[in-house]
């Protein structure tokens, strides 16, 4: 099964009660997979005019209540922006998956990682987080999709799974089935949701709030729950990172080649050691912010010219120092590349 | 006394904030009657747009929700398709329907989506005070035609009933009027064949037109509105059923 196709079962797994979905490469096994499965297990698929109409489609099921997702590559998911505010807007759950190619524009389809400001910075407008998951592997996009669902439910807002080209069309061998490497998490009542005002008043959701001072008031709640979840849901890796001089952070297929230029230069004798954000909103800032306190050197590797690496700076606070290396538009960084950015550190004096 | 009409439940007791002489109240009315005589309050889920009829949930007593300008017939079908049992409606302007949510309206009725849809037409953008829409008549002076519509350039009004009509998914759609009790009779009784087709399960979108008056926007009195619909806006868009 290819990172798509697995997914894809996953999100069933999850209990996906509907799809909606436009194709665009390189994510079209998800749409394709959907259109024969979703009808089998006799719930919703449809292919949308437009990722605008798909992600108000995932908007109209969630609104009353249904788990819903759309997939898409980068241009979609920049049509899909409208739709994400609205949802965060509105507090409504949804599983957006972005199998991320080379932009700007058109860009191209192979793999790269240049859409994460727009994923973790909210992308659409207004005072809006959406939370981001980043996985490495094939079993953890499917780790991540009821992961994403959970998530999605419990805070009532769209969830982003950002995947790439690679990890889409990857394939490993998965556990679909198996025990779960994040518990899954009792579905809190939706008491909001509109299921026709049976019996009780009638349900209202919505994102227009003119009275004075009711929208601060929704912003003010929604950062709360923010702030809640960058306490308790921030998940990463480390690795050899308590013993090691300077420190790598990467995510999703970069952490992979990551991880293979580090064991090289173990090998060879540096002491370095790696960090993997699987949040990247909530951004393991304290992880980071307590590797700082021992003055390593960060390198940050990404498959753009600099993105996480900002959020990194921010960790780090200046403590220490926050070095760059990146391939765009879909160029994708060798093991040797990695290995030779990380021997050419020069670590500073110990103070 | 005998009491001869009466407020329908689901339309809330409050006042609204549509302008005096304005067709948005009217064609409320005429969808709330509907769901309490189909009885079907239970199980309808309401679509406000954006536009004038954006807090159409502080009037109307059902389950609604607000959707970004345009979007509501996608959002339709994300519900309609996840519960088959519930009634759902969008409400949308000419702005909102014709104008920024075109390709929603058209593959919504496309897929044949059994949803009803009530459009209200009144020719121009009437929230964002009074702009050009693509329903708004030639020699039309609006805040961005203040020299009259003119074809060139800007268009021919956009006929979105007569468009819809020719595709197989749109099963019922009639234009109406709420400037006379006659023609609020008629509205009334289209929509609810609307609705009713949803009830039987009739595959396909259902749409009503109403033509609704904007004195404010059309800087006239109410009374010149009503006029207005009658001698030039039924010339553009005529009366009567156009499907089903
Ligand atoms: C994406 C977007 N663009 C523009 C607007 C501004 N806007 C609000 S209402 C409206 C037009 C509404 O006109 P119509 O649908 O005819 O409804 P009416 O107000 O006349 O009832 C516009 C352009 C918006 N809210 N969102």
């Amino acid at each position: 099964m290819c990172g798509n196709e697995a997914l894809a079962e996953a999100a069933i797994i999850a209990g996906v009660d509907a799809y909606f979905g436009y194709p665009i490469t390189p994510q079209n096994e998800i749409t394709a997979y959907m259109s024969r499965r979703m009808p089998e297990e006799g719930r919703v698929f449809v292919q949308c005019e437009s990722e605008l109409a798909a992600i108000n489609m995932v908007f109209g099921a969630s609104a009353t209540g249904k788990r819903s997702m759309t997939t898409s590559s980068s241009p979609g998911i920049s049509l899909m922006q409208e739709g994400l505010s609205y949802l965060a807007g509105a507090e409504l759950p949804a599983v957006v998956v972005n199998v991320m190619r080379g932009g700007p524009g058109l860009g191209n389809i192979a793999p790269a990682q240049g859409d994460y400001f727009q994923a973790t910075r909210g992308g659409g407008h207004g005072d809006y987080r959406t939370i981001t998951l980043g996985p490495s592997s094939v079993q953890e996009l499917v780790d991540c999709m009821g992961l994403a669902f959970d998530l999605a439910d419990e805070y009532r807002m769209p969830v982003i799974i950002l995947a790439d080209g690679i990890l889409g069309q990857m394939m490993e061998p998965v556990v679909l089935n198996g025990e779960k490497r994040w518990p899954k998490r009792e579905p809190p009542a939706k008491d909001w949701a509109l299921t026709g005002a049976s019996g009780r008043k009638q349900n209202i959701v919505r994102s227009l709030w003119l009275k004075e001072g009711v929208l601060e008031e929704l912003n003010n709640k929604l950062h709360r729950r923010y702030k809640q979840i960058e306490k308790n849901e921030v998940i990463c890796e480390q690795y050899e990172v308590d013993y090691a001089e300077i420190v790598v952070v990467a995510y999703g297929v970069a952490a992979r080649i990551v991880r293979g230029a580090v064991t090289r230069a173990r090998e060879q004798g540096i002491k370095v050691g790696w960090i993997r954000p699987i949040t990247l909103w909530p951004f393991p800032t304290e992880q980071i912010s307590k590797a700082a306190e021992e003055l390593k050197v960060f390198l940050v590797v990404e498959m753009s010219l600099g993105q996480m690496v900002e959020d990194v700076k921010l960790a780090v606070a200046g403590k220490a120092p926050v070095l760059f290396f990146g391939r765009a538009g879909g160029a994708v960084p060798t093991v040797e590349q990695v290995l030779e950015t990380i021997r050419q550190l020069t670590i500073p004096e110990k103070r | 006394m005998e009491t001869v009409f009466e407020r329908t439940p689901t339309f809330k007791d409050c006042p609204t904030h549509y302008c005096p002489g304005c067709g948005h109240g009217i064609a409320h009315r005429l969808v709330a009657e509907t769901v309490d005589e189909l009885g079907t309050r239970g199980r309808t889920i309401g679509i406000a747009p954006v536009g004038c009829a954006v807090l159409a949930y502080d009037y109307l007593d059902v389950d609604m929700v607000e959707v970004a300008h345009g979007r509501a017939p996608a959002v339709a079908t994300g519900m309609k398709r996840t519960n088959p049992d519930k009634i759902i409606f969008s409400y949308q302007g000419d702005g909102d329907l014709a104008a920024i949510g075109t390709s929603e309206i058209v593959h919504a009725a496309h897929r044949g989506e059994q949803i009803t849809v009530i459009f209200i037409n009144n020719a121009v953008f009437g929230m964002t005070g009074g702009q050009m829409a693509p329903t708004t008549v030639l020699g039309q002076v609006t805040t961005t035609t203040p020299l009259g519509r003119k074809a060139e350039g800007e268009g021919y009004p956009l006929q979105v009933s007569e468009l819809l009509a020719v595709l197989p998914g749109a099963i019922y759609i009639e234009r109406c009027a709420v400037h006379k009790p006659a023609e609020v009779r008629k509205a009334k009784k289209a929509i609810k064949h609307a609705f009713q087709l949803q009830v039987d399960g009739a595959k396909g979108l259902s749409m009503v037109e109403v033509l609704s008056q904007c004195p404010t926007a059309w800087r006239m009195t109410p009374a010149e509105a009503v006029e207005w619909v009658d001698k030039e806006m039924t010339k553009v868009f005529p009366l009567g059923r156009l499907k089903g």
